[in-house]
């Protein structure tokens, strides 16, 4: 084998099959040392299975890889280890009651006479956590931390182990655009001091912002490997999906018509946290209008939707859908009144994953008389419409409505919870954060649709965390900072710039008209 | 054929009936092992032993020369069918809560609250059908201080009536109790339900303590409630006599197979069952949906707390079976023995039926083991207890299965 010195990482012609599908097909990856390269592909691409082999989780059926220039077998996560290979997983591996140090040691502990002897590492990783800007605090529970910091301590845990070549998995689909940002500094400092890094995605932007190369995957196969300094995000999302793809929604002015949900002075006591989470918020949505309520995640979104659906109760204010008081009303009175709900948490609240597709299609609806006698199911309804719901809406599984929700992927998952909620046709329509962890593909699906339910004349109520999605498809922007409406903007008269300010409390206007 | 194969449940089915051979299995090498390092057994008892607890359903006793007989025997046969009808309900009991996302280990809280409350319906409630000529003065005395507890004067079939349907509901409101815990105070059913059944067993021990229920009449024995049909209430044999002579069976067999169907109903064809099994699952999303989930988590576990006090309903209403009511120290074994009922038949309320008959057999042949041979009835409980254990395992029996299928399948697509 010819040293080549060029390159840390070499992943040449990987095809892994699985029954019935072709999981990688060929796919050739080489990862300069030092530079940050980046993995993008729409979900169900290949990209996991792609760094699953690299990790010695499956065995490819062709293809070799190597390291430093010479033929690696990975047969296992520990041979992984031990050529220097570390991952930082979208969903953390840490233990919540264990500190810090304690977390990034786990595993690697020096012992004396058979005791933990922290002090060692209790010194590199402080080192390291200089050295590259990491500020976390050693000591405190990983439970106490944010979700950033979290991060932090993962990517410390691999600095700690001597990783050369670090696997970033979606590392910004749990963070808010502050933490998305530091982590860009640290991604490229690391790269600075020589760490390879693979950065896996689906956010162009971001792409754009810090990687080097990019390697696009489609349906299992390699479209190609471009420089970003050549590219823009318009080819890109192309290589990713195989066609152009509508990166901005395109759409009439918005005709409001009648108001349909009105919250009046509401506010919500957050047991947990022995605060008032939403504080005396009021505001309506007209029909034919998409009001998107946007701001820094934990601002009390979240609770004011969960008063909003029946899922938490209000300690004070009004909430009324077409001019029925819905204040204590249970879910299914909200539901008959006209709203409809796609969940920020589609796992916890959104899919019963345990239940096949046709028993989620109609969660909302099994107790219509269309889909039930008597008290009892008709089972037949409930396949023809979910396989309507199916084909209407293109959501693909592997056994079409016997599939366990569960065994599908995320956009998937989230086209099923669309199709329930749209075709349901009600005058709201409650959408929060309808296209997180999403391909491009989807989300330009998904915003088509949500547009296409403002021009049907529903009431869109979003949620969203994403400045772009904010910007793009709203009529009317309400900045929520700490459980209180801050502002209300309208997208065309205002910047990214501007809406970041309000959205860190940094500029309040004094008076609200809802 | 391959499809039926990997269908699941076809797989529940195999894994079933793989556990029980493996616990038989397990069952013969104690058997074999007790057998052989005993000298007053040896191995003729051994081969004797293994044949008792695969067949001892199907013994008909020793011939002259000493060997085993077998036949069909009808008294046996009766016999099973009798003993498994509480462990059909109690594994219903705890098939149906699983169903729905909660682990009832309250069966035998709620069989002792459905016994006792059926015992007092059934020997309160006068249908004037005491029968006391023949009883010498002191035990006369005794009957008609019972008599004269008991109120008003009933047909037989309405005591018997209510006596079931009380035995229900008491068992129904034993099993709302960690089910009202759970929903409110997120307390876990687990738990509640251990607290339950001790606080059951020591109630009904003092509720009868107090009462004029106490069987004085055959003062031989001490601490027995009186039979049902000392007040002239049974189970109606329903014409099973006819067909299993000699047997204890009568017609609470029909009315468990039936309550079975009625779950399996429920559970897979009914909106109702519907909201329950989508509450167990994921109780967020049926809160979601709209589903309200506090009452799902309640009426399930009342639902399991019906079904296990039917079972002590109807074991006790048979009228020849006699509650022994100082349970303060110990717990009905039939209640826990619904747990593996339930493991065994994968939850299937159908399944249930077959799986409580497969562990009344077991029961049998146990009894089979100690009768004829020199195995004494502890060892017996041991081995019995290991094929009980090991049939149990049938959940896990389905993952390999469910692995091995992916498995053989990944390879055919791949050629």
């Amino acid at each position: 084998m010819d040293y080549s010195p060029e390159y840390v990482i070499e992943m040449l012609h990987i095809t892994k099959e699985f029954p019935g599908i072709k999981a990688n097909d060929d796919i050739t990856l080489q990862l300069r040392r030092g530079e940050i390269h980046a993995l993008l592909g729409e979900n169900g691409a290949g990209k996991s299975t792609l760094m699953s082999v690299l990790f010695g989780l499956y065995q490819p059926e062709q293809g070799t890889i190597r390291k430093d220039g010479k033929e690696v077998k990975i047969t296992s996560p520990n041979d992984a280890t031990a050529l220097h290979i570390g991952m930082v997983h979208q969903h953390f591996k840490l233990i919540d009651v264990f500190t810090v140090l304690d977390n990034i040691i786990l595993g690697a502990e020096d012992t004396k006479l058979g005791f933990l002897s922290k002090k060692k590492a209790r010194k590199k990783v402080s080192e390291l956590s200089e050295r590259y800007g990491l500020k976390v605090d050693l000591d405190a529970k990983i439970e106490d931390i944010t979700v950033g910091m979290q991060q932090r301590v993962e990517i410390l845990k691999m600095l700690y182990r001597d990783n050369e070549v670090l696997i970033f998995d979606e590392p910004t689909a749990v963070l808010t655009p502050q933490e998305i940002e530091e982590l860009m500094k640290i991604m490229k400092g690391l790269a600075a001091e020589g760490k390879s890094i693979l950065f896996i995605t689906h956010k162009l932007n971001e792409i754009m912002a810090v990687a080097d190369r990019c390697t696009v995957l489609r349906k299992g196969q390699c479209i190609g490997t471009v420089n970003t300094c050549e590219t823009n995000q318009q080819e890109l999302s192309r290589m990713m999906v195989g066609r152009d793809v509508q990166l901005v929604v395109e759409k009439e002015p918005a005709q409001p018509g009648e108001t349909v949900l009105k919250v009046e002075n509401l506010s919500v006591y957050n047991k947990a946290f022995r605060k008032e989470a939403v504080k005396d918020v009021s505001f309506s949505v007209r029909s034919g209008e998409i009001v998107c309520i946007a701001g820094i995640d934990g601002n009390g979104q979240t609770e004011l939707i969960h008063a909003i659906t029946g899922l938490e109760k209000v300690s004070g204010g009004k909430v009324s859908i077409k001019g029925t008081d819905v204040t204590s009303a249970p879910v299914r009175k909200r539901s008959a009144a006209g709203m409809s709900h796609i969940p920020e948490d589609r796992h916890k609240h959104g899919l019963i994953l345990d239940n096949t597709l046709e028993q989620n299609m109609v969660l909302q609806r099994y107790y219509e008389p269309r889909f039930q006698k008597a008290g009892f199911i008709r089972f037949d309804a409930v396949r023809a419409y979910a396989e309507s719901l199916i084909e209407q809406y293109d959501v693909r599984s592997g056994q079409g409505p016997v599939t366990v929700t569960r065994s599908m992927s995320g956009g998937n998952q989230q086209k099923a919870i669309i199709a329930r909620e749209l075709d349901r046709n009600l005058p709201l329509v409650v959408a929060v954060q309808p296209t997180r962890g999403l391909d491009v593909g989807a989300i330009e699906y998904i915003h088509g649709q949500l547009v296409a339910q403002r021009d049907a004349g529903k009431a869109v109520l979003l949620v969203s965390l994403e400045l772009d999605e904010v910007m793009n498809l709203s009529d009317r922007i309400l900045v929520m900072f700490e459980g209180e409406i801050v502002g209300e903007l309208d997208p065309k008269n205002t910047t990214v710039a501007e809406l970041g300010l309000y959205m860190a409390g940094a500029k309040q206007q004094k008076e609200v008209q809802a | 054929m391959k499809k039926f194969l990997q269908s699941d449940g076809m797989r529940t089915v195999l894994a079933s009936l793989l556990s029980i051979l493996i616990g038989m299995l397990a069952g013969g090498v104690v058997i074999f092992a007790v057998g052989v390092s005993t000298p007053s057994l040896g191995i003729n008892t051994v081969w004797d032993g293994i044949r008792l607890v695969v067949g001892g359903l199907f013994v008909t006793g020793r011939d002259a020369t000493g060997a085993l007989t077998f036949g069909f025997n009808p008294q046996m046969m009766g016999n099973m069918l009798f003993r498994a009808t509480p462990l059909i309900l109690t594994g219903l009991s705890v098939a149906l809560a699983y169903k729905t996302g909660l682990f009832n280990i309250g069966a035998p809280g709620q069989y002792l609250a459905g016994t006792a409350a059926t015992l007092f319906i059934a020997l309160s409630l006068g249908t004037g059908c005491v029968k006391t000529e023949g009883l010498v003065e002191p035990f006369l005395g005794n009957a008609n201080n019972f008599i004269a507890g008991q109120v008003g004067m009933f047909p037989p079939w309405l005591v018997w009536t209510l006596a079931l349907i009380g035995g229900m509901i008491a068992g129904a409101l034993w099993g709302a109790i960690p089910g009202l815990f759970k929903a409110l105070l997120n307390v876990n059913e687990v738990l509640a339900c251990i607290m339950t059944n001790w606080i059951a067993a020591n109630l009904v021990t003092w509720v009868f303590d107090i009462s004029n229920l106490k069987n004085l009449v055959e003062n031989t024995k001490i601490g027995y409630v009186y039979k049902t049909s000392f007040n002239g209430v049974a189970t109606s044999k329903m014409g099973l006599d006819q067909v299993f002579p000699g047997s204890q069976v009568n017609g609470g067999i029909l009315i468990a197979i039936l309550l079975a169907v009625v779950v399996y109903i429920i559970m897979n064809k009914t909106t109702f069952g519907f909201e329950l099994k989508a509450c167990g699952s994921n109780r967020f999303a049926a809160r979601y949906a709209g589903i309200k989930d506090k009452r799902s988590i309640v009426v399930s576990m009342a639902l399991a707390g019906a079904l296990a006090g039917a079972a002590g309903s109807l074991y006790f209403l048979s009228g020849n079976t006699e509650f022994f009511w100082s349970t303060y120290q110990s717990l009905p074994a039939v209640g826990f023995n619904g747990i593996p009922v339930a493991l065994l038949a994968g939850s299937n309320p159908i399944g249930v039926v077959f799986a409580g008959m497969f562990m009344s057999m077991l029961d049998i042949c146990g009894l089979q083991l100690t009768n004829l041979t020199g195995y004494n009835e502890f060892i017996t409980d041991v081995i019995i207890a290991v094929i009980v254990y090991l049939a149990a395992f049938s959940l896990v029996i389905k993952m390999v299965l469910a692995r091995l299928g992916k498995k053989r399948s990944g390879k055919e697509t791949v050629k």
